[in-house]
């Protein structure tokens, strides 16, 4: 569906609590155009949980249950088993986590949900970041990022989560990012039509976090695409397609940007670039993601 | 129905036909759960057994599947309990009524599956209450009375049953079970007061206010006192209903004319009978409170009890650097009445026996004046 065509409804409200030029809104915009108002939505700790704002007010139009930080999928176990019991087979369930809450401290039982079958749908806003404690390291922080726990630079190179939520073999999984609207509510819409646990990923550059200036939040998404530091992908059923520039990255149409034209508009990456250039740290992030590309390729090119 | 205390207790969970369970096991929580699951197997349980991968979950599943409406039950025990100790305080704050079993078991380390209520104990600030058993037929009673209190307009509270590890768990005992009709009518459908609705949408535990969450503390402390009258009204109804009567804060057992009044819990509150019994042979003049309700504390019951006599408490808990809890808000309770005198016993921590005969003796001691003012008993052996 093109972007004009998208319901003009709002569930997410004005006056919310998030930082200017924050993903994450424009995450859940569109992620609720696609979902609409029969949604439950049960939010862990994570700066989702402040942009709803103070109590009594609220920012959605939508339930929001909001629930400790490792317990999103498990939470949501249960408002969907209630809302089977009561035959409300018509709302939809969905998780709203960032990465710490999935990547780390919420993966267990978010494992669980997935082996359970539950029917629901899992969704990672994924920022590289611990973002409302103040952005601390997470699992999903990439090499020789910046953060207030990983002063000099991370010393550890990312997680990759959609491989292990593919190793769950669920009815769909897939990886887009806040850049790309269409592709966001595309994958949602197909969500939302499946039965059984789905996973979306959403990757969210953040402007406090990142360093970057806050009317780039959305060009910072599609560098990240660019580079292939970030794939666009969909999974369904075990069936694996790569979505826009990434599926040109993939068969070899085009060659992904280098990452570097990516980080160095990143004040998180700073000291790869000043006093002097760390040739062997960004060769090691070029690397890194050389060999992202020859694993999917591998995997999922057909010949 | 001649059964043991988990599978009774699996037996008034299903007859109180919540809609969701969310479970995992533990030693000694487990004929429990899995008696749940034969009852899901038989087709007597219609609701959503949801088996999932931790006691966190387990809470957090309950915790969900009660804010979005619905009837919910789980069972633990010691590691279980304490793994879930977050969502505890989560279900309270969030005025779920989720009702629990949990087995009393040992905390390692080392690993110890006998009975101590130590688990339970360290929960009892969490905003639960908290009612303790020592038969099977009162398992089957308070867990039904359970949902009805949990969900009672006044209360909207989590509640906990408390069963000692294998004297009560694994021990068959016979107990009564009413028609299945007796229980609907009793309980009746859950009607929430509050749930998670789209046609009404609300958002649920965002960020609150210093003042706001003062009230929210207050509230949930009003509806614990509350409970106190409620507890055995409701026993009565059920009683009404049922036949049978369990649920006075506190169980009396030859109190009339006791000079000496011994407050126990769980299953030495059940041995404390015979131990009690044994006594008045000797014309001793001594009764037995059986405390049911650790939280709400029923305080004004234990001061009428620091009264009339000089009590004698055994904890099968210990608040390490302290005393027992029980013996430590016994004599809190007691601080503004004159002359009130309490002794207080260690026993059966790491489920050591403790006999009736045991019993009698730090009755004897106490009553001679002769115990320390909080003995380990029997550190000798």
């Amino acid at each position: 569906m093109a972007l004009k065509d998208f319901p003009v409804d709002e569930c997410l409200l004005q006056g919310n609590a998030a930082c200017p030029g924050c993903p994450a809104t424009i995450g859940l915009r569109l992620v609720l155009k696609a979902l609409g108002k029969k949604t439950i939505m049960v939010v862990p700790a994570c700066c989702t949980a402040v942009i709803e704002s103070l109590y009594p007010h609220t920012s959605f139009d939508i339930p929001v249950m909001n629930i400790a930080f490792e317990a999103a999928a498990a939470g949501a176990s249960g408002v969907e088993a209630s809302l089977r019991q009561q035959g409300r087979t018509d709302i939809t369930v969905v998780a709203w986590a960032g990465d710490g809450g999935t990547y780390d401290i919420g993966i267990q039982a978010l494992s669980g949900a997935l082996e359970r079958g539950t029917n629901f749908i899992y969704i990672c806003y994924n920022n590289q970041i611990y973002s409302n404690t103040g952005i601390q390291r997470s699992g999903a922080t990439p090499y020789a990022a910046w953060t207030t726990t990983t002063v000099g630079g991370k010393n550890e190179f990312r997680k990759e989560m959609g491989e292990i939520i593919l190793a769950h073999h669920i009815p769909y999984a897939a990886q887009t990012c806040i850049s790309y609207p269409e592709d966001v509510y595309s994958k949602v819409t197909k969500a939302k039509n499946i039965k059984g646990p789905k996973y979306i990923e959403i990757l969210a550059p953040c402007p406090p976090g990142w360093r970057f200036s806050m009317d780039k939040t959305v060009e910072m998404g599609r560098m990240a695409v660019d580079s292939g530091a970030w794939a666009l992908w969909e999974c369904e059923n075990d069936f694996m397609t790569f979505n826009g520039k990434s599926k040109l990255i993939l068969e070899g149409k085009i060659q992904r940007k280098p990452v570097e034209d990516w980080i160095k508009y990143q004040g998180r990456f700073g000291h790869l670039f000043k006093p002097q250039r760390d040739e062997k740290r960004l060769k090691a992030i070029e690397d890194y993601v050389d060999g992202l590309w020859e694993r999917y390729r591998k995997c999922y090119l057909k010949k | 129905m001649m059964d043991t205390g988990n599978r009774i207790a699996a037996k008034a969970a299903i007859m109180a036909k919540p809609e969701v369970v969310a479970a995992y096991p533990i030693t000694p929580q487990t004929t429990l759960v899995e008696a749940i699951a034969e009852h899901v197997a038989r087709g007597e349980y219609k609701g959503e057994y949801i088996c999932v991968e931790s006691e966190h979950s387990a809470m957090c599943a309950c915790i969900g599947a009660s804010a979005a409406g619905s009837r919910t039950f789980t069972a633990t025990s010691s590691h279980g309990l304490l793994l879930m100790h977050e969502m505890l305080h989560w279900a309270a704050l969030a005025r779920l009524p989720v009702v629990m079993c949990n087995i009393n078991r040992v905390v390692g380390p080392g690993w110890n599956i006998w009975v101590d209520e130590n688990d339970s104990i360290s929960q009892r600030d969490t905003g639960w209450i908290q009612c303790y058993c020592s038969s099977n037929q009162e398992i089957f009673d308070t867990v039904i009375q359970s949902f009805k209190l949990a969900e009672h307009e006044k209360i909207v509270l989590p509640v906990m049953i408390n069963l000692n590890a294998f004297i009560l768990s694994h021990t068959s005992m016979p107990a009564e079970i009413p028609e299945q009709h007796i229980v609907d009518e009793f309980l009746g459908k859950y009607m929430p007061h509050w749930k998670s609705d789209i046609e009404n949408p609300t958002t649920f535990g965002n960020i609150i206010g210093p003042a706001h969450y003062y009230k929210v503390r207050r509230a949930m402390h009003q509806a614990q006192l509350h409970a106190k009258k409620l507890i055995p009204q409701i026993a009565k109804e059920w009683k009404n209903a049922s036949g049978y009567f369990h649920g006075d804060l506190l169980e009396y057992y030859k109190c009339e004319d006791a000079e000496h009044i011994l407050i126990s819990m769980g299953a030495i509150g059940a041995e404390s009978k015979m131990a009690i019994n044994e006594l008045r042979k000797e014309g001793k003049k001594i009764g037995l409170a059986r405390l049911r309700v650790l939280r709400p504390f029923p305080t004004e019951e234990i001061i009428t009890l620091g009264k009339q006599a000089d009590l004698i408490i055994i904890d099968r808990n210990i608040s390490v650097g302290l005393e027992g809890v029980l013996f430590n808000e016994t004599k809190a309770a007691l601080f503004n009445t004159p002359d009130a005198k309490a002794a207080g016993f260690i026993a059966g921590l790491g489920g050591k026996d403790v006999t009736y005969k045991d019993i009698e003796t730090m009755c004897r001691k106490a009553m001679k004046g002769t115990s320390r003012e909080q003995e380990w008993y029997a550190m000798e052996d």
